[in-house]
């Protein structure tokens, strides 16, 4: 039997104001084991702590047993306590009668009775307690950075700047991401590429960065400190290490047919291509389903051509594997499709544009030369609608419930550059709010209005009719409270913004979660927003939620330096709470191997002398460098071989039988 | 049936003889003649004891565990049903598929002598199988019944009639390789009409008759562990059985939740249970349960599947509804 000190706290009134904590104390004094029982203000205070420490050296407790709000926490606070006291911080058990009971409950009565259950079911559970003991794991000192778009790039400078080797692996064959896309930025209009492409240059040439593109993560092993990534390299049929981007064999290239993904598909592109101009690295990629050789044998042009033999059709995708101590997603965003939004005409009518397609066309570097020309006829249009929340906002099921935050700025950006390079053109917004908040973002819009002349309405488009190479727009305005049509020659849909494609697919590789929008969550909203719940992981820019160049270059920052402070750690302290099998109840049946989400498990013969004969047996041992406590296997092993320290079957089993005393 | 042993005993002293197996795995007579047990031969003499007939109930599958811990291979008879045992025991890694050699045998169906003895009979001498009718003999003469009134619960609802593992099959009769059964979850779904309450009473007036015997446990494939948790005293388990008679009760769901997704539906359990406690319908519950909520699985269809609670997918089902249907 352990001596077991109670410290029940009152948190103020957020415990005390409901459950009768002197009643507690009191209940739990008489339960098996306990020596001693105390009522405090605030335990996690300096003198509560104090508090514990005195009644362990006073009453020689072996364990603790603190009443008070979530392990989340305070259970570290505690058990550095314990420590201080000089007892194993693992005999520290905390019973949860803030957040599961008193912050939940108005009754004093009920609220009490269940603080004492609480209490009883951690006492049951202490009793059973082991010291534990800690491990140790070295860390990797480099890092991944997932994405190679603005928050990818900023993130990887950052980590570089401090001195550690940092992966960039791109999906595309070029750095950049959308930024390049994109012709000005709000509220400044500043060039994007003028201020990207420098950033694009120091990360190209930073020698501590090793970009990768054309790649992707195929496979993630391991723990924080110590990943093992897959990363596939796919084939690009132009070897990066001799091609010096003279671009000859993409102009010489017959196939016409490609769609220019960068240019949002308002162009075609040979079938060999670099994205843009400043693509980095500026190597072509052949598009295999496009390249006549690929597909038939013949043709070879660019081969000919290429004076540095850089062109080599037989390469095949190749699968690189590295070690890294964090791994940071940034993986980005794309436009929604359309095809729920019917009302729009955006499939039927060519001059129903999305409004990444309307940064193309005013970019100088696009597939117009950055005139204002609509795409069916390259006319100059006289009236443009640009339209709202497509996608956002929407609870019907056909969008996103959530608002995509970068739209009504960059829709402001739009309307006044359209009236500022064409004071001939009328332009129209249609808003259901306009939602500007950011330093220098309301004058901004204000600006489009007041100075500018751009007609905002409050309402929504209902249908855009084509009739007679004119976009009948028909809309509701709401202020005036009637029904308006607007002849449009151009409408451009601010189209709602969700995770890259892929995303939930690397989330599952990296164990890492996720909303039910897709957006990676983070370890918490609050205090740990860069942070993925999965140690080691870290997030960087819109995979985790819509936000604009400037916070997402703030979170890129605020991540590199999350991940410096992993990196600069020689070793990481591995938590001691890890399954442990019993290798002389285990039947070697594969289940808890099956249903461990970590591959912590693995199988081997093992010689066991069992009444005098020497046996072979198929038996389970655990990693506990991997093994990250979920207690999966506990549960799947059907003989109980399977253990979780720190939450045996047996404490588990104990506290429920003091609950259902 | 004379014939179809004369056949296996040819094949199984053939591959004795020939020194491919080391011993064969069938059923030998018991104390009566509804009584066959599971035996081990390991001579062409000893092999003349084998039978194989109505009454030759016993799922083979488990002996296998220890007969693989030996040197040599095993020739198995097996009957439809236990070859989802033996795949489910090649898939936890308890038996070696490369030590087997399975020889699936035609099933006419297992006769139940409590049905038999239902019908008032007495002084049972011996049976003969007519195809659709069986005729049962006794001290005080002879009487014919439908063959469906004396089958066993698992016949009645028969999985089907294919070999899932098999090295070679003897069948004679075409007509047994025809599947005849009826939904195996028309009890459960009745049992879910119930109240909560009306259930509740239903399981304590059944599970009250249970004596503890440990036969369902000792003959169930699915329950192989070396050391069952029932058994081991450190598990904080074995000892709480005896505190009060709803605990006791409860050794019946924790062996059929231990067994879900394992769990072939043998009908074991039930047959062996000398107190008739329907026990296959806890099994089958958890079946039509996890077939409803997280896709079709039939345990031992096959030797590599991952059953439904060793795996996660997107599309399982939530939490929330596994409770809400858990209250229905």
């Amino acid at each position: 039997m352990q001596r077991i000190g109670v410290f029940v706290c009152w948190c103020g009134t957020n415990i005390a104001g409901t459950v009768d904590v002197e009643k507690v104390a009191q209940a739990l004094s008489h339960e098996p084991g306990v020596v001693c029982s105390y009522n405090y203000q605030y335990m996690c205070s300096e003198s509560g702590q104090q508090l514990i420490v005195n009644s362990v050296k006073e009453h020689k407790l072996d364990g603790v047993v603190v009443c008070s709000c979530s392990p989340r926490m305070h259970e570290a606070t505690f058990r550095k306590a314990a420590a201080v006291a000089g007892i194993n911080p693992y005999m520290v058990e905390i019973a949860n009668i803030r957040e599961q009971c008193s912050w939940i409950h108005k009754d004093m009565g009920d609220a009490t009775l269940k603080a004492i259950i609480l209490g009883r079911a951690a006492i049951a559970k202490v009793n059973l307690n082991a010291p534990l003991y800690p491990g140790e794991s070295p860390v990797v000192k480099r890092a991944l950075v997932i994405g190679g778009g603005i928050a990818g790039i900023q993130t990887a400078l950052d980590i570089a700047d401090a001195g550690y080797e940092v992966d960039i692996v791109e999906k595309t064959p070029t750095i950049g991401g959308r930024m390049a896309q994109i012709d000005k930025t709000f509220p400044t209009l500043d060039c994007s590429a003028c201020i990207l492409t420098p950033k694009m240059v120091d990360a190209a040439q930073h020698e501590k960065i090793n970009i990768m593109t054309y790649s992707e993560v195929e496979n993630v092993k391991g723990f924080v400190g110590n990943f093992t990534v897959d990363i596939r390299r796919k084939a690009r049929h132009v070897r990066e290490d001799l091609c010096t981007g003279c671009g000859l064999c993409t102009e010489k290239c017959p196939s016409r047919k490609g769609s220019d993904e960068f240019n949002m598909g308002l162009k075609k592109r040979g079938a060999i291509y670099i994205p843009f101009a400043q693509a980095i690295p500026k190597v072509p990629v052949i598009d295999e389903t496009q390249c006549i050789k690929l597909k038939t044998g013949k043709c070879g042009l660019c081969e000919k051509v290429c004076g540095v033999k850089a062109i080599d059709f037989a390469q095949k995708d190749s699968i690189e594997t590295r070690q890294y101590g964090a791994i940071v997603v940034a993986t980005g965003f794309k436009p929604i499709s359309l095809e729920n939004f019917d009302e729009y005409a955006y499939s039927r009518c060519p001059d129903v544009i999305t409004s990444l397609e309307f940064e193309r066309i005013t970019n100088a570097a696009g597939p117009t030369g950055g005139k204002l020309l609509r795409p069916s006829d390259n006319a100059h249009p006289h009236t443009v609608v640009f339209i709202q929340c497509v996608g956002s906002r929407d609870t019907s099921g056909c969008g996103k419930p959530y608002c995509s935050k970068i739209c009504c700025m960059y829709t402001a950006k739009h309307a006044m550059l359209t009236r500022e390079k064409y004071p001939d053109t009328d332009v129209y917004v249609f808003y259901i709010d306009v939602r500007t908040p950011g330093k220098g973002f309301d004058e901004f819009q204000r600006r489009a209005v007041e100075e500018y002349g751009v007609h905002y309405i409050k309402g929504m488009v209902g249908k855009i009719h084509d009739v007679d190479g004119k976009l009948l727009v028909d809309a509701s305005d709401l202020i005036n409270d009637e029904k308006i049509c607007v002849a449009a020659d151009m409408v451009v849909l601010a189209t709602a913004i969700e995770p890259s494609d892929g995303a939930r697919a690397l989330a599952t590789k990296l164990t890492a979660s996720m909303d039910t929008n897709d957006f990676f969550t983070e370890a918490h909203a609050k205090l740990r927003p860069v942070e993925s719940p999965t140690a080691g992981v870290f997030l960087s820019g819109t995979c985790q939620g819509p936000r604009d160049i400037p916070e997402t270059v703030a979170q890129a920052g605020a991540a590199a330096a999350k991940v410096i402070g992993l990196l600069a750690k020689d070793k990481l302290t591995t938590d001691p709470c890890v399954a442990i099998s019993d290798e002389m109840l285990c039947n070697g049946c594969s289940c808890c191997e099956k249903v461990c989400p970590y591959g912590a498990i693995t199988y081997s013969n093992k010689e066991f002398r069992i009444a005098g004969k020497i046996e072979t047996r198929r038996v389970a041992s655990v990693n506990p460098a991997v093994c990250h406590g979920c207690g999966a296997c506990t549960v799947a092993c059907p003989s109980g071989a399977m253990n979780l320290n720190g939450f045996s079957n047996k404490q588990i089993m104990a506290e429920v039988d003091a609950i259902c005393k | 049936m004379q014939e179809i042993i004369s056949v296996m005993k040819e094949k199984a002293a053939k591959l004795l003889a020939e020194g491919q197996v080391r011993c064969v795995l069938g059923w030998k007579r018991g104390e009566f003649f509804y009584e066959s047990t599971p035996a081990v031969f390991e001579s062409a003499e000893e092999l003349e004891e084998l039978v194989y007939d109505d009454f030759c109930g016993p799922n083979l599958a488990k002996y296998l565990i220890r007969e693989c811990a030996k040197e040599g291979k095993i020739l198995v008879f097996a009957k439809p049903c236990d070859t989802y045992s033996i795949n489910a025991l090649i898939r936890e890694h308890r038996v070696d598929r490369e030590k087997l050699y399975v020889v699936g045998v035609e099933c006419a169906g297992n006769l139940d002598v409590n049905k038999i003895r239902a019908k008032g009979l007495t002084g049972l001498v011996g049976f003969e199988d007519n195809g659709d009718t069986v005729t049962v003999k006794t001290l005080y003469g002879d009487e014919t019944f439908e063959k469906g009134e004396l089958l066993l619960e698992r016949c009645l609802c028969c999985k089907g009639k294919e070999h899932k593992i098999a090295d070679e099959t003897i069948v004679l009769n075409e007509e047994n390789t025809k599947t005849v059964g009826a939904d195996r979850f028309s009890e459960v779904a009745r049992l879910e009409e119930m109240t909560a309450d009306e259930r509740f009473e239903y399981w304590r007036e059944q599970l009250s008759r249970c004596i503890r015997c440990n036969a369902c446990r000792n003959v169930c494939p699915a329950c192989s562990c070396i050391k069952c948790v029932f058994d081991n005293d450190d598990s904080g388990i074995a000892s709480k059985a005896n505190t009060d008679t709803f605990e006791e009760n409860m050794f019946h769901i924790i062996r059929a939740f231990h067994v879900t997704g394992r769990c072939t539906d043998c009908g074991e359990c039930s047959r062996v249970c000398p107190q008739n406690i329907p026990l296959q319908l806890l099994n089958r519950k958890f079946i039509k349960d996890y077939n409803e909520l997280y896709g079709e699985y039939v345990s031992g269809e096959d030797s590599e599947s991952k059953p439904p609670l060793l795996t996660f997918t997107q599309e399982d089902a939530e939490p929330s509804i596994v409770k809400e249907r858990g209250n229905c």
